[in-house]
């Protein structure tokens, strides 16, 4: 037993120590260095299955190692946890010295003075307590004591910029809080993305269903969302000559609160930068692209309009693909219905270029819109139980011959081409749709006070110094008087050297 | 927002006159710190009446003492190094202005934009820190890279004045860039002065005329202890503008990553000065090792890694 408490003992002295506490710091920076080299799962889930593939084996067992979840590996968390402990271990200690010391005097002037870094003596003709007045008057606003001392000395011991210590209590502790919050704020938030086309299309914070995709904290589960709805009136966005993206904006309405039962919309102008902030939670336009508009008459005469939205592949061009995809109207066999099923997929030009029949994108903007597109019929595999992309079909659909590509062409705005069934498929041009985030952190003002807190500790202890001096002075006998001065820079010499010269300059001066 | 292109031309000629008069100035350091003999002698007791206190340049009190040079060659070369810095720090200021002028907007948009705003700091930084340390003829060591950066920024990274992205149009940007800009331009200082520490330091004779390793530690210290809460500051500032720009305040971005790495090394370094056993070397390559990490940050990350922080300008 004895043998045990010994052993805790010597860990935790090990762990507080401050070697151990730099050692963390830098597997600290080093486990972190992955995360920026290697593509990470909650950034980019795609990139990191086309790396693991790529790399085979290797990706294979950095995978393992959860490489490519650097943030939330095992290994990363316990250096923190690791760090942070010491980092407590460090502060309690730390904390019981600083409220003993804030009482306490300044410490006994040390019998020999010139054993300290900085020293100066003289002899002058002023007695023990005008030299120990002029000291004092010397070194106003730094703590003091006057001590007597055998012999009729008197001393005077000063130090200054306690405050340093107090700065640097305050930076570590509010890291700890920072961290904390921020674990909280993990566990407690939730993040999820929409796509809503920008002519009114609406999206309700009701349910995770609502969302495209959704990411909850832990302690998430999907009911009890801050409810609120938004509702997307139009977009805009702006260009430079050369394509770059100037200004967007979406005109959204909202509502919350009992908002929600009166009906009211309320406007909101939502731009990058500017989230629109209700009911606890933050709506965020995160980006744009465009829906083709199709409109196939089947050979029975019956019309329908297809909007879909097609996802941007260059971010410049907003060069765009997707598939939109149709039942056939009209129809009540549902496996006549499976086999006449349509889709149109290809490229989307918002500013249309041909390079022969090659179409591609000249500008972001809406300008000429042209699209070429493959067209296919048959079973799309919508019920066939796999998840169906809604930019794509289903590939294997088309290798296993269940659907047949029937058409190849180029479209422009109001151009439309005839299937060999009589299906005519016209192209009415583009309308915007806008993605939008919404986020939940309910612990964010505390990660930001903490920062407050982080930055002003660190700014007052990393400018303030903190310094000892001692004035003794020692009657001679012969009426003169034997000055000494000592000084001490505890923290960050720097600098100390010439303080402490004018100090005893003026305090060692035979008075004119 | 259109763009006022005379401005903007006389933006660039102003930054290409900086850059030559920093080349030529650095020359001049060089020359300096060729010049100069190892011990620095020459002082001569002035007899005077009055009591005159002169400061040496190890900062010890030396009464009665003047210290009086006459201005040697390398003095003299050291000076003209001084006024040539001077002249590059007013064109090079005037080439921000001018940049900022054209394109109505805080002129620290895209990378080369910020490299000018960065070296700009750095230059700075160095004439207040010759001001307070005898160091004068190292300035070609800080001058010398500063002058790459300043070409790398001024030819590979270079754009037109534009205006930015929606994503940068925000007060946050004017707050967060030129924060950390102006903080990563200050690193340099101690980067440099570390590096000549590691070299004073190994005790080679090729070595002995830098400054002693006590001054180029304590130089380090003080431009870091300066720079260190500037960058913190820079982060959160950034992290504030993420929230409202991105969605979330922190996301392990690539570039907020690295900026993540890069502080927990200075933080490192400023550990390891008060701790037994690494201070002087050790600590001065973990400084050397940040410095590092924030050109990686700057260079690697912008034009490498696709990441959110997308103002690199470069295509
Ligand atoms: C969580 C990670 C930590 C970070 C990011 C960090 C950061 C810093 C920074 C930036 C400073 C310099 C500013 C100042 O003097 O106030 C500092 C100083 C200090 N830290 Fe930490 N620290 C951490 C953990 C620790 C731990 C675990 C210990 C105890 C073992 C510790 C003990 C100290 C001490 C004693 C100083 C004062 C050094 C001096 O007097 O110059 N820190 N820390």
């Amino acid at each position: 037993m004895r043998a045990f408490l010994a052993f805790l003992r010597n860990t935790w002295r090990g762990l507080t120590a401050m070697r151990t506490a730099l050692t963390l710091l830098f597997l600290l920076a080093l486990g972190a260095m992955p995360g920026a080299l290697l593509p990470q799962r909650s950034l980019n889930a795609l990139k990191v299955t086309e790396y693991i593939a790529e790399k085979g084996w290797w990706g294979r067992l950095l995978d393992r190692l959860q490489f490519f979840d650097v943030y939330a590996s095992y290994w990363f968390s316990a250096v923190y946890v690791l760090l942070f402990v010491s980092l407590v271990g460090c502060l309690l200690p730390r904390t019981w010295e600083y409220f003993k010391q804030m009482r306490a005097k300044p410490v006994l002037t040390p019998r020999n003075l010139s054993r300290l870094p900085h020293h100066a003596s003289e002899e002058l003709s002023a007695s023990p307590e005008a030299v120990v007045a002029r000291a004092k008057q010397r070194l106003r606003g730094w703590r003091l004591v006057e001590r007597e001392e055998a012999g009729g000395a008197r001393s005077v011991s000063a130090e200054r910029g306690f405050l340093r210590e107090t700065g640097n209590l305050v930076f570590h502790f509010s890291l700890l809080g920072l961290l904390v919050a921020f674990a909280l704020g993990k566990m407690f938030g939730y993040e999820g993305q929409v796509i809503v086309q920008a002519n009114g299309g609406q999206f309700c914070n009701s349910g995770v269903f609502n969302y495209d995709t959704f990411r909850p904290g832990l302690r998430v589960d999907g009911t009890n969302l801050n409810q609120f709805c938004v509702k997307v009136d139009d977009f805009h966005a702006t260009y430079l000559h050369n394509g770059q993206a100037q200004e967007f904006r979406a005109n959204i309405g909202y509502q919350s609160g009992a908002d929600l039962d009166s009906g009211t919309w309320r406007p909101y102008p939502l731009e990058v930068n500017s989230p629109l902030r209700t009911a606890g939670d933050r709506v965020y336009l995160l980006g744009h692209g465009y829906t083709p508009l199709f409109t196939v008459t089947f050979p029975n005469g019956v019309t329908r309009t297809g909007e879909t939205q097609w996802r941007p592949v260059n971010d410049v061009t907003l060069a765009s693909e997707g598939a939109t995809k149709f039942d056939p109207p009209g129809v009540t066999d549902t496996e006549q219905r499976r086999k006449n099923q349509l889709a149109i997929t290809g490229l989307l030009a918002p500013t249309a270029v041909f390079r022969g029949e090659l179409l591609d994108s000249a500008f972001p903007e809406d300008r000429d819109p042209a699209v070429a597109v493959d067209v296919y019929r048959g079973d799309l595999g919508t019920d066939s139980g796999r998840g169906q992309s809604i930019f794509a079909i289903d590939r294997q659909q088309v290798e296993n011959g269940k659907l047949a590509k029937v058409a190849r062409q180029n479209l422009r705005k109001g151009e439309s081409t005839t299937l060999d069934d009589g299906t005519v498929i016209r192209f009415d041009g583009v309308r915007d749709w806008v993605s939008l985030q919404v986020s939940h952190d309910p612990t964010q003002v505390w990660v930001l006070a903490f920062s407050v807190l982080v930055i002003l500790g660190l700014g007052t202890s990393l400018t303030i110094k903190r310094r000892r001096v001692w004035v003794r002075a020692t009657p001679r006998g012969d009426g003169r008087t034997v000055v000494e001065v000592g000084g001490l820079a505890r923290t960050d010499q720097a600098g100390y050297g010439e303080e402490f010269t004018a100090l005893s300059r003026d305090l060692l001066e035979e008075e004119s | 927002m259109p763009v006022n292109a005379t401005l903007a031309t006389y933006s660039d000629w102003t930054y290409g006159a900086a850059v030559a008069v920093y080349v030529i100035a650095a020359v001049f350091y060089l020359c300096e710190q060729a010049f100069t003999k190892n011990k620095v002698k020459q002082r001569e007791l002035v007899a005077s009446g009055t009591q005159v206190a002169g400061t040496a340049e190890d900062g010890t009190w030396t009464p009665g003492l003047v210290v009086r040079e006459q201005p040697s060659r390398a003095e003299r070369l050291g000076r003209m190094g001084v006024a040539m810095t001077l002249l590059g720090v007013v064109l090079h200021g005037a080439s921000l202005v001018l940049r900022g002028l054209a394109t109505e907007r805080a002129p620290w948009g895209n990378m080369y934009e910020y490299t000018a705003l960065l070296t700009f700091a750095a230059v700075v930084g160095w004439l207040v820190l010759m001001r307070m340390f005898p160091v004068r003829r190292l300035g070609g060591f800080v001058l010398v890279p500063i002058g790459i950066l300043m070409f790398l920024g001024g030819t590979v990274l270079y754009a037109e004045a534009a205006p930015v992205q929606p994503a940068l149009q925000s007060y946050w940007l004017v707050v967060h860039v030129s924060v950390i800009s102006v903080s990563s331009g200050l690193f340099l200082l101690p980067g440099v002065a570390s590096v000549l520490y590691l070299l004073k330091s190994s005790g080679r004779a090729r070595f002995a005329k830098l400054p002693d390793s006590d001054v180029l530690d304590r130089l380090a210290y003080r431009s870091t202890v300066f720079a260190f809460p500037l960058f913190t500051l820079g982060i959160i500032c950034g992290a504030i503008w993420a929230e409202a720009a991105w969605g979330r305040f922190w996301g392990w971005d690539p570039k907020e990553t690295v900026s993540f790495v890069a502080w927990v090394v200075y933080a490192a370094y400023l550990h390891a000065r008060a701790t037994a056993g690494w201070r002087g070397r050790p600590a001065a390559w973990v400084n050397t090792l940040g410095f590092a990490l924030t050109v990686f940050n700057l260079f690697f990350i912008n034009l490498v890694t696709t990441g959110l922080h997308s103002y690199a300008g470069v295509n």
